[in-house]
């Protein structure tokens, strides 16, 4: 299966990888009843080793469990590596209770990133539901950087309610400061809510992007993440040029212990970003 | 920039490989309209006689539940089709729809059409094929809506 | 992939080019002898529990001497043979694996104090092992294994420090086992890498001795010790007989053409709810198997809460939990699972490592409870592609 658009999977500088480094949490913020982000420094003062949109770290609570979170920050500014997570089992309980101060392992970054390094004069078409925004802000944050670089830039963001939307202030300043078509729907409204409501599919149409110059960056639940394939190649975006992230059961996080693969694929070191030409045959199989 | 009314429908998928005489005729049945704020575009009960197009704007297809007030089941934006029940009897809105911010749209005359259709079975076809296939898309959106893919499993 | 290798351990070639010697039945003790006192841990064949099982041995008195194995689909016994042969049986329910890549094995310690978080990896230590009585599908299994765990960027350090000077003596088959099937996987009956010594026991028409062939210079100095005559052209005969028959009477194949390519098309096909009907999710193929290597990692900690430990143990794909994620398993059903197991054997690890995972042992097959034969459920799912797309063809006729 060849793979054109490989790009290297960037490692920080670990001696093993299965051992976790101490990280101090530098500050904590609840981004909604369930959800919270974690800002992360070396507990020993060192620098802090930067990351590709798009990679993972294992986190560790000491004497709870390690699980895999995707880093939510800016790549190209952290003081502290951001990763923001929802409470879904033990691990991820223990892991809202921290504090500033308290410590936790980290091992990685782990990952194939988004294609947002070198693809200059694309439209990106970006297609976030749910959780899947926080593993997609760092690419945004990439090309805000250099928006100059692009054409045009859409993100097409499915919350579940509107108290579930994700960096709400920051998506309204990006939507104000960049040229930055931004569109925020729910599957369920509110009272007081006049913003969209109905699934993030429905508004693919509506992005004017030029698919045979757009690349489509796609993260959310798997069903939502299949209905927005079958929408974007009915509007003509061919395979080669659709990139999601998937996400498997993880132990080791480095390809040896088995549990991550897909099909052929470990996805932590063949993904968690795929192009979707390399793992179309399996997409959306039943129990794959 | 203001499009004519033909341009309009000529250009818009949703009329693409109908025979020109139909375009003609559905031209005749639209006409402009505009919608302010908050304003309701139909009301759950009344005659069905027209659809729409939404040319700019937001729509919320709603109903008014009893200590609720306005439940939005869905919105309806920008190149979007509003409004079957035109189509099928008893030709009544099941649902409110109202504009949630200025919305521009074309107002097409469904009980013109409709009579047509009834005399002209291969334009009732062309436009029962159209509106299956908006009816199912909407049918799509509403089933994953339904599925609460966000939500987190007990 | 094993990086620069002591003079000692210098590989010659194999085949009947290669150095042999013959050394007599009752010399093989002293073969034995030689490498304990060369201070190696012996690890080699052994009865024990009603089963040959590969464990420390102290002398040649501990070989499984005149023992068989009888095996078929779910089916393992032990039988006394006629004769007095060392090796006169096949593979048993261990594998190399159990030394290679332990069945449990802690990766680090963590204690928590006021000053932080203070982890310790633990260090593997130094063995010198030697390895007596390897099947060359072991020896391939253990190639497999080198690929997935001791290269490719990041090595497990404690597989590296544990392949890393060790001495194999390997044997050639001298019987097919009731289960085996490693000439369509090309790794048998004979040893053709990968050892310091390769035995192939003779016995019949008045003889018992062993020809010995020399894989390395390490291999080399070893067999120099053990009283020997040089081997005849006759002996070479006598060997290449014997596993000319063992080839001829493997019990059965597996066409291995289009292998992947028959698996990655058949995700759908009506045969793994077949095979689902009868597989129990035990595991024990994969607890077996040379080349399972999947593992999972657990998280404990100690009563008073101040200090955790991180162990790597052996874990299945038949196992719910093992493709768990928020919620649900994402293999739910037995279908799923043993698909998985197959579909990766067979297809999957050509594409993640350029060969074949399965190296025809037969022992999947021996130790399934319910007797799933993988050769058979591979024809089974040749044959149902065809008959579907006979079936086809008659409907648009």
């Amino acid at each position: 299966m060849a793979y054109v658009l490989d790009l290297p999977a960037m490692t920080g500088p670990v001696a093993d990888p299965m051992v976790p480094v101490p990280y101090r949490v530098e500050g904590v913020k609840r981004e909604t009843h369930d959800t919270f982000s974690l800002d992360l420094a070396p507990a020993d003062g060192a620098a802090v080793t930067s990351f590709q949109p798009g990679q993972f770290n294992m986190l560790y609570v000491f004497g709870v469990g390690e699980v895999p979170i995707s880093i939510s920050g800016d790549p190209g500014n952290c003081p502290a590596i951001v990763h923001t997570t929802r409470v879904v089992g033990a691990v991820t309980k223990a892991m809202g209770a921290l504090k500033r101060g308290d410590l936790l392992g980290v091992r990685g970054p782990f990952g194939k990133p988004w294609p947002v390094a070198e693809e200059a004069g694309r439209d990106f078409l970006i297609v976030a539901g749910g959780i899947g925004l926080a593993p997609l802000r760092p690419a945004l944050y990439t090309l805000m950087k250099q928006r100059e670089k692009y054409r045009k830039i859409v993100l097409l963001y499915g919350a579940r309610t509107p108290e579930d939307i994700l960096y709400r202030r920051e998506l309204e300043r990006w939507r104000g400061k960049f040229d930055l078509e931004i569109q925020v729907t729910v599957d369920r409204g509110a009272a007081g809510w006049r913003g969209n409501v109905g699934v993030v599919t429905t508004m693919i149409g509506r992005a004017q992007c030029d698919p045979a110059n757009t690349l489509a960056l796609v993260c959310g639940p798997e069903v939502m993440m299949r209905f927005t394939l079958m929408e974007l190649q009915k509007r003509g975006i061919a395979q080669q040029r659709i990139f999601v992230s998937m996400e498997r059961n993880m132990k080791c996080a480095v390809g040896f212990c088995g549990h991550c693969q897909y099909g052929p694929n470990f996805i932590c070191k063949d993904g968690p970003v795929f192009r979707l030409d390399r793992i179309e045959p399996i997409f959306g199989k039943a129990e794959i | 920039m203001i499009h004519s009314l033909d341009a309009v429908i000529r250009q818009h998928t949703f009329f693409r490989g109908l025979e020109e005489r139909y375009i003609e005729f559905i031209t005749g049945c639209a006409k402009n309209i505009r919608f302010e704020p908050g304003q309701y575009i139909f009301r759950e009960g009344d005659p069905a006689d027209q659809f729409y197009f939404i040319r700019e704007g937001l729509v919320s297809v709603e109903i008014m539940v009893p200590e609720r007030g306005p439940a939005t089941v869905q919105t309806i934006g920008e190149g979007d089709v509003l409004g079957w029940s035109w189509l099928a009897p008893p030709y009544r809105w099941h649902f409110d729809a109202r504009a949630l911010r200025e919305t521009r749209a074309l107002d097409f005359d469904g009980k013109c059409l409709r009579t047509k259709c009834d005399e002209d079975h291969d334009l009732g076809y062309e436009i029962m094929k159209r509106f299956t296939n908006v009816v199912s898309e909407r049918l799509d959106a509403t089933r994953l809506q339904l599925l609460d893919l966000y939500g987190v499993r007990a | 992939m094993r990086g620069p290798v002591a003079e000692s351990e210098r590989v010659l070639e194999s085949g009947r080019g290669a150095k042999h010697t013959i050394i007599a039945a009752q010399q093989l003790p002293e073969l034995v002898a030689c490498i304990l006192k060369r201070g190696y841990e012996l690890l080699g064949p052994t009865v024990r529990d009603g089963a040959i099982v590969y464990d420390r041995l102290n002398s040649a008195d501990e070989l499984p001497r005149g023992w068989t194995d009888v095996q078929e689909p779910a089916k393992y016994r032990l039988a006394r043979r006629s004769d007095d042969a060392y090796f006169g049986y096949n593979v048993g329910p261990h594998s190399w694996k159990k030394f290679l890549h332990p069945p449990t094995h802690r990766l680090w310690k963590c204690t928590r104090d006021g000053g932080g978080l203070h982890i310790v990896a633990d260090v593997p230590a130094p063995v010198r092992r030697a390895f007596f009585g390897v099947r060359p599908c072991e020896l391939r299994g253990m190639a497999i294994l080198d690929k997935i765990l001791g290269g490719n960027g990041t090595a497990d350090p404690e597989y590296k420090t544990r392949r890393d000077n060790l001495l194999i003596v390997a044997v050639n088959c001298g019987q097919a086992g009731g289960t085996c099937f490693c000439t369509s996987m090309g790794s048998g009956p004979r040893a053709t890498s990968g050892y310091d010594l390769a035995l192939t026991e003779l016995l019949g028409d008045q003889r018992h001795d062993f020809l010995v062939e020399i894989g390395s210079e390490r291999g080399d100095e070893l067999a120099e010790e053990v009283p020997h005559r040089q081997a005849r052209a006759a002996d070479l005969d006598a060997a290449e007989r014997t596993i000319a028959d063992t080839r001829a009477h493997m019990g059965r194949t597996m066409a291995v053409d289009g292998l992947k390519e028959l698996l990655y098309r058949n995700y759908d096909s009506p045969r793994w709810d077949n095979v689902a009907k009868r597989c129990m999710t035990c595991a024990n193929c994969t607890l077996v198997c040379p080349t399972c290597f999947c593992t999972t990692v657990e998280d404990v900690t100690d009563l008073t809460g101040a200090q955790a430990e991180r162990w790597r143990k052996w874990d299945s794909c038949f196992t719910l939990d093992f493709s768990y994620i928020h919620g649900g398993s994402v293999r739910p059903s037995a279908k799923s699972r043993y698909r998985q197991w197959l579909t990766h054997k067979l297809a999957a690890w050509v594409d993640q490592f350029g060969e074949l995972g399965c190296v025809g042992c037969g022992r999947c097959i021996t130790w399934c409870p319910a007797g799933i034969d993988l050769t058979a459920e591979i024809e089974a799912l040749r044959a149902s592609e065809t008959a579907n797309s006979h079936a086809k063809r008659k409907e648009t006729e």
